[in-house]
């Protein structure tokens, strides 16, 4: 009998392993054939949706998996951002190789950050945080460091081509690195997670107290995970202004910090494939709202995250997961 | 030493200011123990409220109090229609909201009476006051609408009945309601409050920095950075710290060179953050203790 159970458990998590499969495997030949059959508008903002679920990830790993909140995600964005685009204008470095330099200085600062927040929880930490990205553009615009951050007129990026012998214009080529760097992203965040250190991670979500008794070191994790998040962020800034070919302290405001973790909440606190669908949303939203009405764009935005909270509390991640079962049910 | 003294002046006068915002911050952080993100989209709103009224020829004082009111019965449907149903919801979803709230609000009035500035009128004038060189009529009259405002929560909160009932549902819920306290009102109340607090700083801020739908956006940093430095539990802590933050930033854009007008909204992130690490319950809020 138990033998029995043990086989039906076998087959069925085998089952659930190949729909999940068959699921990413379509899914990924959809965003592979896309942009040869869209136009290049929407190449160009499949590319951002991208940019913003690694961003968007980042957060997640910080509030979703370690439980601290931030409402400053924009400040480690707009830190990647600048740290290629000074890198390509004035360094003269390769595009690519700015990707990992920005997810180093983030991850940098992001630790540095985790310091002070370790000592801060709930409200707080979101008051912290509010004020850092309120700040943000501020201090982007100090004239002192004009002559590299090229002060309130920004940088302009210059475009790379695609490399030669691929067939594949220069948005197309962008789409696909991005596409890249974002699955090799959430690879490894699904690791990260899964690991030892995402346990502790957890553990220090869930309860700091047994973590300490079980000899999870919770001030090194709590940075750690700050660090990580940062890095996540400022890679996604980076491609930002690679992508975008232009950064000013303006695109750093306020509003994208609270767009990122606006993402974060619509695709569900905790849910990495979430991260898709809320970058989905915060960029495709604001749009529909402008087509709706132009000038209350903002208040049918704001209606639409509220109806969406009192409807689904914990994001798209319900629905998502009901259909997966479904599916999963289905394909038995 | 008169520069000094010119500084000190101007920076009670937007010390003042952000007393206010702060006030209506801890209002809210009291009832429901959040802090409302919206709070300085609100009080534009009512600003602007006040400012048609005006412009439909109403008298200032007759704009000031229906707009105070309005304020007050909107914060209580505020809560009613949106946050009641989320009570029970995650931290994190109470913020969506915030930002759906704030929003709406700055997209509302931005759609309603448009992006330009307006002048605001004051009922004192804009001369200076009597015996003062360096202080307006209207900054002194903020002052003291201030103090006036904190005296008349102080007797609210010490001595009225509902007063104390707002206390012990924002305290210990599960236990007024055993009492018979109406926490779902008291909360409702405490929104209404809130509103109407945001509604008299608004009006008393706007004929200073002209009204328009983004006015408050730097003037609530600075608010919640007195709000945390005074405690974001005590409403005298958060009338002395904005007072002080006004002060600080007045007297660091003066004498710090490299500070300037550039770096002001960064001392409030320097505040907010120094504050945080240092003594997070701020200079009056009561200690925090956890049971382990």
């Amino acid at each position: 009998m138990a033998l029995m159970q043990n086989v039906q458990v076998a087959s069925s998590s085998r089952a659930i392993l190949g729909s999940r499969w068959s699921l990413g495997i379509v899914f990924l030949a959809a965003a592979l054939l896309a942009p040869f059959l869209l136009h290049k508008f929407y190449v160009f903002q499949m590319t951002l949706v991208l940019i913003y679920a690694i961003a968007i990830l980042g957060l997640n790993l910080l509030v979703g998996f370690n439980g601290q909140l931030s409402l400053g995600h924009g400040a480690f964005f707009a830190l990647g951002a600048y740290t290629a685009a000074m890198l390509i204008e004035h360094g003269g470095v390769n595009y690519a190789a700015t990707l990992p330099a920005a997810g180093v200085i983030c991850f940098i600062f992001g630790f540095l950050f985790g310091l002070p927040a370790l000592r801060l929880d709930g409200i707080y930490l979101a008051l912290a945080t509010f004020a850092l990205s309120v700040a943000t553009p501020q201090i982007l615009k100090l004239s002192v460091f004009e002559t590299w951050t090229g002060g309130v007129q920004g940088l302009i990026v210059t475009k790379p081509d695609a490399p030669p012998g691929l067939p594949l214009t220069a948005d197309q080529w962008l789409y696909f690195l991005t596409l890249g760097v974002s699955m090799l992203m959430y690879w490894v965040a699904v690791n990260l997670v899964a690991s030892r250190t995402g346990r502790a991670l957890r553990s220090v979500r869930d309860n700091p107290l047994a973590a300490t008794a079980m000899g999870v070191n919770t001030a090194y994790y709590k940075t750690l995970a700050f660090g990580i998040s940062g890095a996540y962020t400022g890679i996604a800034g980076a491609l930002s202004a690679i992508v975008v070919q232009f950064v000013a302290p303006d695109s750093f405001t306020l509003t994208l910090s609270i767009s990122i973790l606006v993402g974060l909440v619509v695709g569900g606190v905790g849910w990495l494939p979430g991260a898709i669908f809320g970058a989905s949303f915060i960029l495709l939203v604001p749009n529909i709202a402008e087509g709706i009405s132009k000038g209350l764009a903002g208040a049918v935005y704001g209606v639409m995250m509220i109806l969406l909270m009192l409807v689904l509390p914990s994001g798209v991640s319900t629905p998502v997961r009901w259909m997966q079962r479904k599916f999963q049910a289905w394909a038995k | 030493m008169e520069l000094f003294a010119q500084q000190v002046m101007a920076g009670l006068a937007s010390g003042a200011i952000y007393a206010c915002i702060a006030l209506a911050l801890v209002m809210i952080y009291q009832a429901i123990g959040h802090v409302n993100f919206a709070q300085g989209e609100m009080a534009t709103f009512s600003t602007f409220l006040s400012w048609q009224m005006m412009q439909w020829g109403s008298p200032y004082w007759a704009a000031f109090v229906a707009a105070v009111a309005l304020s007050f019965a909107g914060g209580m449907l505020i809560d009613t229609v949106v946050f009641r149903p989320i009570r029970k919801a995650s931290v994190l979803s109470q913020i969506v909201m915030f930002v759906g709230l704030l929003a709406i609000l700055n997209s509302l009035s931005g759609f309603i009476w448009d992006f330009t500035s307006k002048p605001f009128p004051t009922p004192l004038g804009s001369g200076p006051l009597s015996g003062f060189r360096f202080m307006g009529m209207h900054q002194a009259a903020m002052m003291a609408i201030t103090a006036l405002m904190l005296v008349l929560l102080y007797c609210f909160f010490r001595f009225t009945s509902v007063g104390l009932a707002m206390q012990a549902a924002a305290e210990n819920p599960d236990s007024a309601r055993l009492v018979g306290v109406r926490v779902e009102l008291m909360i409702a109340l405490g929104w209404g409050m809130a509103a109407g607090i945001g509604a008299v700083a608004g009006i008393m801020i706007a004929p200073i920095v002209f009204l328009e739908p983004n006015m408050m956006l730097g003037i609530m940093l600075y608010g919640f950075a007195g709000a945390v430095l005074g405690g974001l539990a005590s409403p005298l802590g958060a009338v002395i710290g904005g007072f002080l933050v006004g002060l600080i930033e007045n007297l660091a854009g003066t004498y710090i060179p490299a500070v300037g007008a550039e770096l002001k909204l960064t001392i409030a992130l320097a505040i907010i953050i120094v504050v945080l690490v240092v003594k997070p319950s701020g200079l009056l809020g009561p200690r925090h203790a956890q049971r382990v």
